[in-house]
Parts: C-alpha cells; sequence; structure tokens
C-alpha cells in the first residue's frame, strides 16, 4: 500500500520536469520540422506555402553547404585532436608527485571557465592581432613578419582558441580517469621491468580507453555547435563558416527560415549520431 | 640514494608542470594586467610585463561609460534566476527516480539527457518565434526560462547521481519510525542532500554564466548580460585594449573563483556518471 502510495507521488513529483522538457523538445522541433518544407521569408512575403523537399535538396546543393560541413568537420576534428593528446599528457604530468600541485590544476583548468565571448576577443585582440598582438611582437622579435592570424590562418586560428577552451575539460577527466588506476597494478608491472612507455601503451591508455572515448562524444556534441567564438572573431569570414553559423545566417541574416530550418533538420540529424554513441556509454553505465 | 632520486624528479615535475600550468593560464594573466594598464601602454611596442603604472582608471571608465552594472545585474539575474527554478523543478523529479524507481527511470534519464544534444541552431527560429509572440524578447524572464530548460537535463542527473549515493535503509529506517512522506524529505533526506544540490547550484550557475549563444541571439539593449556586453566589443570601434580588459576581468573573475570551488563536480556534472 504504501509502495502505491509513494509511486503516484512519485509521478506527481516527476510531472514538471517531464512536461517541460517534452514541450521544451516538442514544440520546437515540431516547428522547425514544418518550416523546413515551406518556403517561409518572413520580411518578404511571409509563409508562401509547402514547397515539399526543396529546402532540403536547396540547402544541400547551395554552395556554401559542402565548405561548411568541411569547416565543420576540420574544426571539430582538429579541436579533438589537439585536447585528446595534450590533455592525456598533461594529465599524466598532473597525477606526478609534485609541489604546489593544486595550484597548478588551477592554473589549467581556468580557461574553461572564461565566457566564450571573452575568451574569442581576447584572442583575437591581444594575441592575433597582427599589429598590436602579442604574436606580432613574438614574430617581429624573431625577426619574422607579423601574421594576420584570423584572415590569413583563420581555421588554424579558430582551432587554437576553442582547444584552449577546452583542454582543461579533456584534462581534467581523463585525469579522474588515471586517478582511478590501480596503482599496485603499476608497480607490479614496474618490478617485473616493463618500461615507462610500455606502462603507458598497455597499461594506462586501454584503462583510460572509455574516458577518451566520452571525452571524444562530449566534446563534439558540444564543438558542433560553436558559435560565440565565429560570431566575435570573423562572422563566418575567411573560410570560416560552420553549419552552424551558415544555418544562423539563413534564419536570421537573410531571414530564410524554411531553407534555415531545413539546414536545422540537418544539424538536429548529425547531432542525434554522435549523441546515440554516447547514449550507449552513459546507459550501460547506468545499470551497474 | 632511491629517495634523493624521487626528490630530484619531483623537482622536474614541479617545474615542468608550473611551466605548463603558467603557459596556459597566460592569457588570462595577460588580461588582468592589461587592464591595469593606461591604453597607451596597453598597445606599447615592446610589450610591458610588470612595469608600468598600474592605475584603475580603466575600470571606472568601464562602468561610466557602458553601464556595467546593468550587464553584470543581468548576468546574475538569469544565470541564479534559472539555476533556482531549475533545481526547484529538478530535486522532486531526481528524488522520486532515486528512491522510487520503476522499470522506465533508465529510459527516462537517457531521455531526459538526449533533449540536452538538441542543436541549439536547430531550433532557433521557433523559440525566437515563440518569444516575440509571448513579448519575450529581450527580456530577463525569456532568458531565465531558456536557461532553465537547457541546462535542466543536468540539473537533475547531477542531483541524480547524488541522490543515488544516500543510502535507501535510512530512509526505510525514518519511515518504520512513522515518518510521513513530509517529514521524511524535510529532517532526514535534506540534511544529507545538501552537499550535492550546493554542487550543482554551482556548477550550473556557472554554464548559465557563461551561455553565449541563447544570450546573444535572444537580447539586445535590455536585457543582454556580460556575455552580450563583452561582444559588443568586437566591433572596431570599441577597440580599446586596456578597457576591453577591464570589461572581461570583471565578466569572469566571479566565475574563475566559483570554478576554482567546483572542479570535482565539473567531471560529475559533464560526464553524466560515464567517467568516475
Amino acid at each position: 500500500m504504501a509502495t502505491q502510495h509513494s509511486r503516484s507521488a512519485a509521478r506527481i513529483m516527476m510531472a514538471p520536469a517531464v512536461i517541460l522538457l517534452l514541450g521544451w523538445m516538442l514544440v520546437p522541433l515540431t516547428m522547425t520540422v514544418l518550416f523546413s518544407f515551406k518556403k517561409y521569408l518572413p520580411l518578404r512575403g511571409g509563409d508562401l506555402g509547402w514547397v515539399g523537399f526543396d529546402n532540403y535538396v536547396r540547402f544541400v546543393s547551395s554552395s556554401a553547404f559542402w565548405p561548411s560541413v568541411q569547416v565543420t568537420l576540420v574544426i571539430v576534428g582538429g579541436v579533438l585532436a589537439i585536447t585528446v593528446a595534450l590533455g592525456v599528457l598533461l594529465a599524466l604530468l598532473l597525477d606526478q608527485p609534485m609541489w604546489g600541485q593544486g595550484i597548478v590544476r588551477i592554473l589549467v583548468i581556468a580557461p574553461f571557465f572564461v565566457m566564450p565571448t571573452v575568451s574569442a576577443l581576447v584572442w583575437k585582440n591581444m594575441f592575433m592581432d597582427p599589429v598590436n598582438g602579442l604574436f606580432a611582437h613574438l614574430w617581429k622579435f624573431f625577426g619574422a613578419e607579423p601574421i594576420s592570424w584570423l584572415s590569413e590562418a583563420s581555421i588554424q586560428s579558430i582551432i587554437m582558441i576553442v582547444s584552449w577552451q577546452w583542454l582543461p575539460f579533456a584534462t581534467l577527466i581523463l585525469l579522474t580517469a588515471i586517478q582511478s588506476l590501480d596503482s599496485e597494478q603499476l608497480e607490479a608491472s614496474e618490478m617485473d621491468g616493463a618500461s615507462p612507455l610500455a606502462r603507458f601503451g598497455y597499461i594506462i591508455l586501454p584503462h583510460l580507453g572509455r574516458a577518451i572515448t566520452v571525452v571524444v562524444l562530449i566534446q563534439t556534441i558540444f564543438l558542433l555547435s560553436i558559435f560565440a567564438e565565429i560570431y566575435v572573431t570573423t562572422q563566418g569570414a575567411f573560410g570560416t563558416r560552420t553549419l552552424t553559423f551558415l544555418i544562423f545566417q539563413r534564419v536570421l541574416e537573410s531571414q530564410n527560415v524554411g531553407l534555415g530550418s531545413a539546414g536545422g533538420v540537418y544539424a538536429i540529424i548529425l547531432a542525434n549520431i554522435v549523441a546515440a554513441f554516447l547514449m550507449r556509454i552513459v546507459g550501460k553505465n547506468l545499470d551497474s | 640514494m632511491a629517495r634523493s632520486v624521487t626528490q630530484q624528479r619531483k623537482a622536474i615535475n614541479t617545474a615542468v608542470a608550473w611551466a605548463v600550468g603558467l603557459l596556459i593560464f597566460f592569457p588570462i594573466l595577460w588580461t588582468i594586467l592589461t587592464s591595469f594598464k593606461t591604453e597607451a601602454q596597453a598597445i606599447n611596442d615592446p610589450p610591458l610585463f610588470l612595469f608600468f603604472d598600474w592605475t584603475l582608471e580603466n575600470y571606472a571608465v568601464v562602468q561610466e561609460r557602458s553601464d556595467y552594472m546593468r550587464f553584470l545585474w543581468n548576468s546574475i539575474i538569469i544565470a541564479g534566476g534559472s539555476t533556482i527554478l531549475g533545481i526547484i523543478i529538478a530535486v522532486p523529479a531526481a528524488w522520486s527516480m532515486a528512491f522510487v524507481p520503476s522499470k522506465r527511470t533508465k529510459d527516462i534519464l537517457l531521455w531526459m539527457l538526449s533533449t540536452k544534444m538538441l542543436p541549439a541552431v536547430g531550433v532557433l527560429y521557433p523559440i525566437y518565434l515563440v518569444f516575440i509572440r509571448l513579448g519575450l524578447l529581450d527580456t530577463r524572464i525569456g532568458l531565465v526560462v531558456v536557461l532553465m530548460l537547457i541546462n535542466l537535463p543536468i540539473i537533475i542527473w547531477m542531483l541524480y547521481t547524488y541522490f543515488k549515493e544516500i543510502p535507501g535503509e535510512i530512509l526505510e529506517a525514518a519511515r518504520m519510525d512513522g515518518a510521513t512522506l513530509k517529514e521524511e524529505i524535510l529532517y532526514v533526506l535534506t540534511p544529507m542532500a545538501v552537499p550535492g544540490i550546493a554542487s550543482t547550484l554551482l556548477l550550473n550557475i556557472i554554464l548559465a554564466w557563461n551561455e553565449a549563444f541563447w544570450t546573444l541571439n535572444l537580447t539586445a539593449a535590455n536585457a543582454a548580460p556580460l556575455t552580450a556586453f563583452i561582444a559588443s566589443y568586437s566591433s572596431p570601434e570599441g577597440l580599446f585594449y586596456a578597457k576591453l580588459s577591464a570589461a572581461s576581468t570583471m565578466a569572469i573573475a566571479p566565475i574563475l573563483i566559483l570554478g576554482w570551488f567546483s572542479q570535482k563536480q565539473l567531471v560529475r556534472g559533464l560526464t553524466f556518471g560515464a567517467v568516475k
């Protein structure tokens, strides 16, 4: 009787959260899907009727589409490669005994707490500016010609800014995983004469496998939708227009809602493919 | 002998780690230093590191010219409001899933998480339209609601993992002693849940404070928080390094301090229990 009672109480307690999230998911999603099948130009005639899959075809066949997919993949891939590789090294380093470990950890983690608009602007002006930026001074010091980073090496610059923001996240998660490693296993291998490289390759790296997967999946989901970093640096110019930014421009700047919505549906599908893998790992962990 | 070797290794580790740590932290340090320079010193060639005339002038100017306090206040209301609202909605939900689990609990949790994966840009126009219709565009209440909704899955998840760690036997014992559901929640559960709720609060304030898609797209003059205020410095006429630095330092300082307290919760909150 008591369980029956608490069960219905539980259902009532869950209701607000479930209803809100259901509404938050279904209402805009339905609208996006509906808009995507319409010719919808709010500033030039409004709703101009159904057009079938026209927007989907036009979005993919526009000359901006494939470059934007390419840019998105290069940025996501570049940031993942840098943050995971450096993250593993940094986590190994921070796991070593040292003086002032707590302070070093704080220094390393700090960039994650900097708001995206601040980090993008600070990098853009104070480091990458071709006249007054620190990099320009550094280049001049070594007798080289300063580079105007965000126009000549735009994608690399964005990858660098975003990697700086996400390196702390990767490091922190990988460090947590390293610290859960059984130290007896490492000691035993050390006594058996395994070299540091062998210990890393055969014990540490396999142990980190799952954490690396989680880092890759979660970062991919966030990185697919980076926005502020591009918004305040290049505004999508110089070949930095990602899929997210392209859709943003279609919807809010050129006010072509039908076309932008079709792009939005593509973005949702793309994100869901990544999310499905993440969910499987998270779900497995819930059982244990 | 072995001891001196480890001491030596420790010294090397320390030197390397501090060098790397300072390198990663440098952009933040540089921003803070620049905020105390005059505009001329900020673009001095060669760059000035520590030996310049320290001044607080920029902080005064930023407040005077752009009404910094208003943006700060918007950030506080939006980040704080959305987090508190989210926690009020999430606590009962997380509580019931942790203590009265059913066959569907796992599916519900995963589904909630999946709403977080929805790319914001995919639903930008519908939200924009709904906001216009409801008169919510450029209002703080509108952003409180949106940021609450995008962070609600994370809040529920974090609370769920904390509540899961509270032993169910204690609740059963309270029930045996005749405690009602209300008493059980108020006197038994709440004291044990407070640390978890506090950590969740902290992490979500940070996430909401730094959110820069909806805050940029749904605000103009009235409800703009610090993310949008800083973004306004990207226009060429706003290019004053020392003032940009002062504004940036003020925008990130509170969160840097909160963030240092929440390092551990960061892993739990952002990996959904997949890494322990």
